[in-house]
């Protein structure tokens, strides 16, 4: 399951619905939302999405997921528009039947949804300019 | 043939809407896309090194051909999660 939300993440929902008669493990990843980087001070973050691909891409890779380990469940919310400091901007719950599984198919997802799903992310900082963060910066996709 | 390529984060900004629409030849490709993007509004310049092209919704490299009903997209570096 895949979903982009503009409310909160209900988080304890999430893991009752992966927590199944024959999983054994669930692991939850949260992405939550930092108030210092380097030192500045973030008040808030906004979330931007090309949605229409974003979806097709959270599906596809939930797919890819499940192909390369057995998942019992397998979901994955994001936020969009602003989300406030400390909260949860994505979440993450796989659950499978041992625990190995669902940390390296919860660390795969989210190390491939920062590269791949169309998702960006403006800081709003406290002395009232924004920047837009480009952690990974791609280089020579386009000639 | 006109192409609209749609517009996101740091490139919406730098072009001060959400598409912008470019005329290329009937037979071009992603590559010369970007050349006519960079030409109505050189201040993208600077972002296009790092960023990626969509085809309906789709990544695709610079050798690949558009069409006028093609769903195009700039797609700036991602930064989710």
């Amino acid at each position: 399951m895949i979903e982009l939300t503009k409310r909160p993440i209900e988080v304890a929902d999430l893991l009752a619905r992966a927590t199944r008669p024959e999983s054994g493990a669930v692991v939850l990843f949260l992405g939550t939302t930092r108030e210092f980087t380097n030192g500045r001070r973030t008040v808030a973050l906004e979330y931007e999405a090309y949605e229409k691909m974003a979806e097709k891409k959270l599906i596809e890779l939930e797919i890819e997921t499940r192909r390369r380990w057995p998942l019992v469940e397998c979901l994955v919310v994001h936020r969009l528009g602003r989300v406030p400091i400390a909260e949860a901007s994505v979440a993450i719950v796989v659950s499978t039947t041992h625990r190995t599984d669902a940390f390296a198919a919860g660390q795969w997802l989210i190390d491939t949804i920062k590269c791949d799903v169309p998702i960006w992310k403006q800081e709003y900082l406290s002395d009232g300019t924004t920047e837009w963060i480009h952690p990974n910066p791609i280089e020579g996709k386009i000639s | 043939m006109k192409i609209c390529v749609k517009l996101f984060a740091v490139a919406r900004e730098l072009a001060g809407d959400s598409e912008i629409i470019v005329e290329v030849h009937d037979h071009a490709t992603i590559a010369e896309l970007q050349r006519a993007v960079v030409a109505a509004c050189p201040r993208m310049d600077r972002i296009m090194p790092h960023s990626r092209w969509s085809l309906d919704a789709d990544f695709v490299t610079s050798d690949v051909y558009v069409h006028e009903t093609s769903e195009l997209a700039l797609i700036p570096p991602v930064s989710g999660g």
